[in-house]
């Protein structure tokens, strides 16, 4: 049973990364809007001027 | 009514019978329904932007007929632009713009697509959840005229907004929140990982540095979760108890403290039970409650400070010949202003000279310029749109129709909380029974067996707080509030749910509600040998010269591009002028028929709602305006009948309009000509006599009414004041899901009561065979953990079954909106 003394602080570990993670994310604006960055992958065209 | 052939192509709506205008969309005509859209529909893929239509899933506002370009060109002004916008790195600008006509992110797709093709145009970020654009632009190559006039074109109008604090606020406590929910999720996941296997233990054995270790990790996880997780609701109780209220921050606050103060300390003593998992699970499920409900809040109050940044805070003052730039605050009655173009009026005042045209829309939602002259009233916070006006003061800081409007609301709302109160005295009152029960306990434990008094009181005390009281109502209001998201109906206070499953009266606003608030040419009524389309475009040809609402409705419906020469208003009968050969009168039947040598007596056509066209020879035709009722009102009004909610009309119109209105949508009590302190009026005796109200409206008249209903729902393209007062808004801007809500809001209360009576039901059960020592902990650790997951279960019902069909994430088809 002691490979709990290792389990569980990596899990802490992972969790304290990933929370950390998020944090910069949240910080960074990555969560600001949530709606329209996926509608850029949707058009494929460059820029619509560069059209004839 | 019939309705045939498809809806307009751009904004959805359908077309008017009669109406034949199409959009040239790539290689095929499309039908439109006004030349408003068909102008933007042209310019939109005009400028190789036809993916908005493929992509968007809400069919864009209805075009405005008459584009005013001059509204814009203050923005060229330099020293405008100075004071609106901020200094970016390299001589760049910045400025946040409020975009009304957002609907989804296809909107703001083609709103950063339009601005971009613009040269000069740095960097845009559009936000469809608050409307709102930052635009970034280079003032050396590009004007912010140009990038609001790019903007006005395809639909989207913008209001320029001066500094952004309020925006920065929300967006803090946005990432605040996000990261404090974030903390108590992962919390609790980790927690429960650690809680099984104690559970287990408990029952099977376990070596007892393991559970020591897994109790003490729990401990260690649960710290920041009760601390910085939870906090907003300590902060909450103690700003109530310092106002000496109990708000429900004050219950759940103490569960918090309570629960997690005892599990520390029978971590630390090595025996005794823990509930780490309860409090991480708690403060979890009420930090999503609180976040979903927070958006819901900042997308409907966003608007808000956009109006209070409507009066401007300096005026161009003359005095003695000499203009100067003076503090709002600075002016006094009697003083004179020069009022230019795409300015804001700062006070309320006479025009002295000049003639103008003022956007009076934020005040009265109508978007139609009011036309001005020597002595017209003109208010703060409008906008002049037309030449420069010199004002003489009359009304100055909270003696403007604006600060009265607000003061109104403030009043409203003030009177309000009366509701709230009742939930806070229900949780103090079950709070209070908590207390002394566990009071009881003490002192029965104290005499039996004092070593035991303190954990059975704590038994009584966690086992009661955190599933009956809480997890119980905030999973049900979440899962309700996400439910009606998907139906277009953001809940922006979910108290309301509550109050709304209990309503008995609906009073509905006309115009704008009930109507679809634009004037439209229903019928023709040709009276001599000219077509249809003849008369129409005759009438147009006058009409174009007006600035009277009236004309909008032959704008929409008219074809044809001749003007009438030498047009002459004649006040409160209609125009007259000449169009080729041909002198021309509109307006009141008996008016138009009266060019005629021996005046024929219209018959049957009454000036409210016939307007007639007439030359030398009598009446040409009759045309009947009225404002659309909502396809969908009638069927509205009559499933909230069925759901036992009665409807009356409350409206500042004429009674006949309302008549009208009232009949056709099968409303049988209606109130006419009240003034929005009347409309107060009505609702406070209808709410002394028990009754609980629903009021429904869309404009800036309706606000008090909203903000002192029991519930207030306005719709989505009212005005922004009305929005800000609301509980609900209907995103789509139908009366559709109205009903569908009603049954919600009731499933809602019936889940609600359900989970407490379970909760209820099982602490009744268990608390005094726990208290007297009879369960062991492992069966009372399944029975909690079982009695949660029912609760969340039974709550997450909410969110599926009657179903519409149309929400649901984006579609990539254009919804089938034409019913």
């Amino acid at each position: 049973m002691s490979i709990v003394y290792v389990l569980i602080p990596l899990g802490l570990a992972l969790v304290g990364i990933g929370l950390w993670a998020f944090f910069w994310a949240v910080g960074n604006g990555q969560f600001d809007d949530l709606d329209s960055p996926g509608w850029t992958v949707l058009n494929d065209d460059e820029r619509p001027k560069d059209e004839p | 009514m019939t309705r045939a052939g498809p809806p307009c192509f751009h904004c959805n709506e359908p077309i008017p019978p009669g109406i034949a205008i199409y959009a040239r969309i790539g290689e095929v005509e499309q039908p439109v329904c006004c030349h408003g859209c068909k102008a933007v529909a042209e310019f939109i893929t005009g400028a190789g932007l036809k993916d908005y239509y493929t992509y968007r899933d809400a069919a864009a506002a209805r075009a405005d007929e008459t584009p005013r370009p001059d509204r814009w060109s203050a923005y060229d002004r330099p020293e405008l632009v100075e004071r609106l916008t901020r200094a970016e790195p390299g001589g760049a600008r910045s400025i946040t713009v409020l975009l009304e006509g957002m609907r989804c992110a296809a909107c703001s797709w083609l709103a950063d697509k339009a601005l971009h093709l613009q040269s000069g145009v740095l960097d845009v970020s559009v936000n469809p959840a608050t409307a709102r654009a930052r635009l970034v632009w280079d003032p050396a190559k590009v004007r912010l005229g140009d990038l609001l006039r790019v903007l006005e074109h395809v639909g989207l109008r913008p209001h320029p907004l001066a500094g952004e604090p309020a925006e920065q606020l929300a967006m803090l406590e946005r990432r605040t929140a996000l990261k404090r929910l974030a903390v108590a999720g992962f919390g609790m996941m980790q927690v429960m990982m650690f809680a099984v296997p104690l559970y287990i233990g408990e029952s099977s054995g376990m070596d007892p540095g393991i559970r020591e270790l897994l109790r003490l990790v729990s401990m260690l996880v649960s710290v920041p979760v009760a601390i910085y997780a939870g906090w907003p609701f300590y902060a909450g109780a103690l700003q109530a108890l310092r106002a000496r209220s109990i708000s429900m921050d004050v219950p759940v606050s103490i569960g918090i403290v309570l629960a997690f103060a005892a599990s520390v300390w029978n971590a630390m003593r090595g025996h005794g039970e823990v509930y780490f998992d309860s409090v991480t699970m708690f403060v979890f499920f009420l930090a999503l409650g609180r976040y979903v409900e927070m958006i819901a809040r900042h997308r409907a109050g966003s608007v808000a400070d956009a109006l209070a940044r409507l009066a401007p805070v300096t005026a161009r003052r003359v005095r003695d010949g000499v203009i100067e730039d003076v503090q709002a605050m600075e002016l006094a009655v009697g003083d004179e202003l020069l009022v230019r173009t795409g300015e804001v009026f700062a006070a309320d005042g006479t025009v002295a000279d000049g003639t103008g045209r003022v956007d009076e829309s934020m005040l009265t939602g109508e978007s139609t310029a009011i036309a001005k002259e020597p002595g017209s009233r003109v208010h703060a916070g409008t906008q002049n749109l037309g030449a420069p006006l010199s004002v003489r003061v009359d009304a100055v800081a909270d003696k403007t129709v604006l600060s009265g409007i607000v003061a109104l609301l403030e009043r409203a709302q003030a009177e309000r909380p009366r509701l709230a109160r009742a939930a806070d005295r229900a949780a103090a009152w079950f709070l209070s029974r908590i207390l002394i029960g566990a009071a009881v306990v003490f002192a029965a434990w104290w005499f039996v067996d004092p070593s035991r008094a303190f954990s059975a009181t704590l038994a009584v005390l966690v086992v009661t707080c955190p599933c009956a009281l809480s997890l119980a109502t905030p999973a049900a209001i979440a899962a309700a509030t996400s439910a009606l998201a998907r139906r277009g109906v953001l809940v922006a206070h979910s108290d309301a749910l509550e109050t709304l499953a209990k309503a008995t009266h609906v009073l509905w606003d006309k115009t704008g509600t009930l109507t679809k608030g634009l004037i439209r040419v229903e019928e023709v009524r040709v009276l001599s040998d000219l077509t249809e389309s003849e008369c129409l475009s005759l009438a147009l040809a006058l009409e174009r010269m007006s600035e009277h609402p009236i004309a909008r409705a032959f704008l929409a419906s008219g074809a044809g591009s001749t003007v009438a020469q030498r047009v002459e208003v004649v006040a409160g009968q209609g125009l007259e002028g000449t169009v080729g050969e041909r002198r021309l009168r509109i307006g009141r039947p008996a008016f138009a028929a009266g060019l005629a040598p021996s005046p024929a007596a219209p018959d049957g056509l009454d000036g409210e709602s016939w307007v007639g066209l007439g030359d030398a020879r009598g009446l040409l035709a009759a045309f009947r305006l009225t404002d659309q009722l909502r396809p969908e009102a009638g069927e509205c009004v009559a499933s909230l009948r069925e759901l036992g909610l009665d409807s009356e009309i409350v409206s500042g119109d004429e009674d006949a309009a309302v008549a009208r209105i009232a009949a056709r949508s099968r409303i049988e009590r209606r109130e006419s000509r009240l003034s929005p302190e009347a409309k107060l009026e009505r609702l406070k005796t209808l709410q002394s006599g028990g009754a609980v109200v629903v009021a429904v409206g869309d404009g800036i008249n309706d606000a008090p009414l909203l903000r002192g209903a029991d519930v207030a729902i306005a719709m989505g393209r009212g005005s922004a004041l009305a929005q800000t007062s609301a509980d609900l808004i209907l995103v789509r801007d139908s009366l559709d899901a109205l009903p569908e809500t009603v049954k919600l809001a009731r499933r809602t209360q019936r889940v609600v009561r359900q989970n407490l009576a379970w909760s209820i039901v099982y602490n009744l059960a268990a608390l005094p065979l726990a208290a007297f020592g009879l369960v062991p902990p492992w069966l009372a650790a399944i029975g909690m953990s079982l009695s949660s997951v029912a609760v969340v279960l039974n709550a997450m019902r909410l969110s599926r079954g009657t179903e519409t069909g149309t929400g649901g994430g984006w579609s990539l088809q254009r919804p089938a909106e034409a019913a």
